[in-house]
């Protein structure tokens, strides 16, 4: 095969099936979109090998012998699968460890102190750059681009989670509590209420017994 | 300003139940029926009547781009997808239409595809918004559940079916193409145009691509009518409009707000002000990172809406303002979006795909100041041959924010490159050899 795998070599599985749990999902993925164009499923069955990867192994990424178990699925050939995982940046073509931590760098986090957080990340796992996985296997470090929750910069994505209004020392914590095991709340570390300013709604502040709109 | 009376996003803040029950109690879902019987045409006139343009950049007027589909059926079905990518840098607005008022998106939606002669709606969410996706379609299930939407939809006789479908991490998906594409299973490389999506769009049928804000707009707007909503604003600038404040003000926050009002007022009221006073203003980029930066002199006067930014050389985009105070290294802070549109290009058309790498390289050293003076000019023309010369706007994108800040702050660049060479004792050339920049041109 000359397709290459990014995984370090002896990584990659020699064998991968959906379990039961993936066919209940892509049973409902498959039903969105017309049976004629059952392609449309490629980002969806990724997500769906990930996910299992990730429940079962403990490491969310998607290696090369479970995209040809997916293009087999969706009957396309299997280079429509493998230029589909390697352009979109959320499919990991190589394990990653237990927790993705995902810091946005770009510029509105930037300007509100993600150097900070990288920084508090680095230190809390032991990673010296991005891309590369702590050594007890706990964490990956990834440097992305906007994750568009700008009003709460600067913010560290873990897995699917948001953690937002973020410094250093609240990213350490954050790192250290996941280390023992637990997930603080998603959202904004500093209570505040989501989006809203800090120190209370400045508009929609009469609210409590919403106005019906209109005029019916 | 707007008055709590006139907004639409009555649950921005998620402060009152996001599910079915919240919603109808903040009138959403009330008649829809109704709606749906004045019938597709009226629908469309009353959506162009208001105003509204779309919300996700272009300023498109979105009743004329639901006028474009064909009104007769030829056999293909019909789609209308909506534009839930919401990745340009400062922009986080949609995304509190998809976790606090999803019910607006879910009605909207069926409203805006029985008019456009679609039973079929898809949602593209990026993939980063998994929260928000999964909050959506409780709302999307617990609408089917009570007949909202599926077959005969609201007690219509209308089949309105409403799928999410989550993207994986790439900008460039928010081109409308590009997001077709990504639907249909490909990598997110855009489509030439024309042919147009109204002609061939997903799946090779008639298809209208809006944002998120524009779809879910339309059932406040049919219900409180075209007049009101066009009494907001100013001409050509009509309504109300999610925006969002990031960066160095004291309270950054996503809020509704009327178009044309002063920037310095938005900025004061819901921002909390500058950073350190308004005199502490080094610049704002009024609507996410694809449009020009405006200095402080231009912030001090300009309103926020389409026209008046277009005026100033700039635009409203998204709406979605960046702040930046006077402790900004502001090459370093346009660098960080060359790094960005570097990342995102596509790989498709050669002037983005080796332009943006070039401009992020030439930037990197900006920032340093190990560069010659000349090379300021030779980076505006990369910006030149990149921007126009791609098949989507990307390229444009990342050669707008470059010609901004040499347009506002070349002296800073220059100021930096003179530093650079004071610090490292020469005069000699630092990098390009002589005759190399007449060579670019």
């Amino acid at each position: 095969m000359s397709v290459q795998s990014d995984a370090p070599q002896g990584v990659e599985p020699t064998h991968f099936a959906f379990d039961e749990e993936s066919e209940r999902q892509i049973a409902a993925i498959l039903a969105k979109y017309p049976p004629e164009r059952k392609a449309s499923g490629t980002l969806p069955l990724l997500y769906v090998v990930q996910d299992q990867m990730g429940r079962t192994t403990g490491s969310a990424w998607v290696p090369r012998v479970a995209m040809d178990v997916v293009a087999a699925r969706l009957e396309v050939a299997p280079i429509r699968v493998y230029e589909v995982a390697t352009f979109y940046f959320m499919f990991n073509t190589k394990p990653i460890g237990r927790y993705h931590l995902q810091v946005c760098t770009t510029t509105s986090c930037w300007l509100r102190g993600s150097d900070d957080v990288t920084a508090a990340c680095k230190a809390a796992t032991g990673i010296s750059n991005f891309g590369e996985t702590s050594k007890d296997g706990l964490f990956t470090l990834t440097e992305v681009e906007c994750l568009g929750a700008c009003a709460n910069a600067p913010v560290l994505q873990v897995d699917n989670d948001y953690y937002e209004d973020l410094d250093g020392p609240r990213t350490h914590e954050l790192i250290e509590a996941l280390r023992r095991g637990e997930r603080p709340p998603a959202g904004s570390t500093t209570g505040r209420m989501d989006s809203a300013p800090a120190g209370g709604r400045k508009v929609l502040v009469d609210d409590a017994a919403p106005k019906p709109q209109g005029q019916g | 300003m707007l008055q709590d009376k006139d907004r639409i996003f009555t649950n921005l803040y998620g402060q009152n139940d996001w599910k079915l029950a919240g919603a109808r109690a903040r009138g959403d879902w009330d008649n829809t029926a109704a709606i749906l019987a004045r019938g597709p045409d009226a629908i469309i006139n009353e959506m162009k009547a208001s105003g509204l343009r779309g919300r996700g950049g272009a300023g498109f007027p979105t009743g004329v781009k639901w006028s474009f589909m064909p009104k007769k059926n030829d056999g293909r079905p019909h789609y209308l997808v909506i534009n839930g990518d919401e990745s340009e840098p400062g922009t986080c607005k949609d995304r509190e239409i998809l976790r606090h008022d999803p019910h607006k998106l879910v009605e909207s939606a069926l409203i805006a595809s029985f008019a456009m002669g679609a039973h079929t709606a898809y949602i593209y969410i990026r993939g980063e918004f998994y929260n928000e996706a999964r909050h959506l379609q409780i709302a999307i299930d617990e609408a089917y559940a009570a007949g909202l939407i599926g077959k005969n939809a609201c007690g219509s006789g209308w089949d309105f079916d409403f799928y999410i479908h989550r993207g994986a991490g790439a900008y460039i998906c928010g081109e409308e193409t590009a997001l077709l594409e990504s639907l249909e299973g490909k990598k997110g490389q855009p489509r030439m145009k024309p042919p147009f999506p109204a002609a061939m769009g997903l799946y090779g049928c008639p298809t209208t691509v809006n944002n998120v804000e524009s779809i879910a707009v339309a059932a406040t707007i049919l219900r409180r009518g075209a007049a009101w909503f066009a009494g907001l604003g100013r001409p050509n600038n009509a309504g109300s409009k999610l925006m969002a404040i990031s960066g160095h003000v004291n309270t950054p926050c996503v809020f509704e707000e009327e178009l044309g009002v002063p920037m310095k007022e938005i900025i004061e009221k819901h921002g909390g002000g500058v950073r350190g006073g308004w005199d502490n203003l080094l610049a704002v980029i009024p609507g996410g990172c694809s449009v020009p930066m405006l200095p402080r002199s231009v912030c001090d006067t300009v309103l926020m809406d389409y026209d008046s930014l277009r005026a100033e050389g700039s635009g409203l985009g998204t709406g979605c303002m960046i702040v930046m105070d006077k402790s900004t290294d502001i090459i370093a802070a346009i660098a960080r979006f060359s790094k960005f549109f570097k990342h995102e290009s596509c790989g498709q058309c050669t002037p983005c795909r080796e332009g943006t790498g070039w401009m992020m390289r030439i930037m990197e050293r900006m920032v340093e100041g190990r560069a010659e003076i000349e090379e300021i000019d030779m980076l505006e023309q990369v910006t030149r041959q990149v921007e126009g010369h791609t098949i989507c706007a990307l390229g444009d994108a990342a050669a707008w924010p470059i010609q901004g800040l040499i347009r506002r702050f070349r002296p800073v660049m220059e100021e930096r490159i003179r530093a650079y060479k004071v610090a490292h004792g020469t005069n000699r050339s630092v990098q390009v050899p002589a005759g190399m920049v007449e060579a670019a041109e």
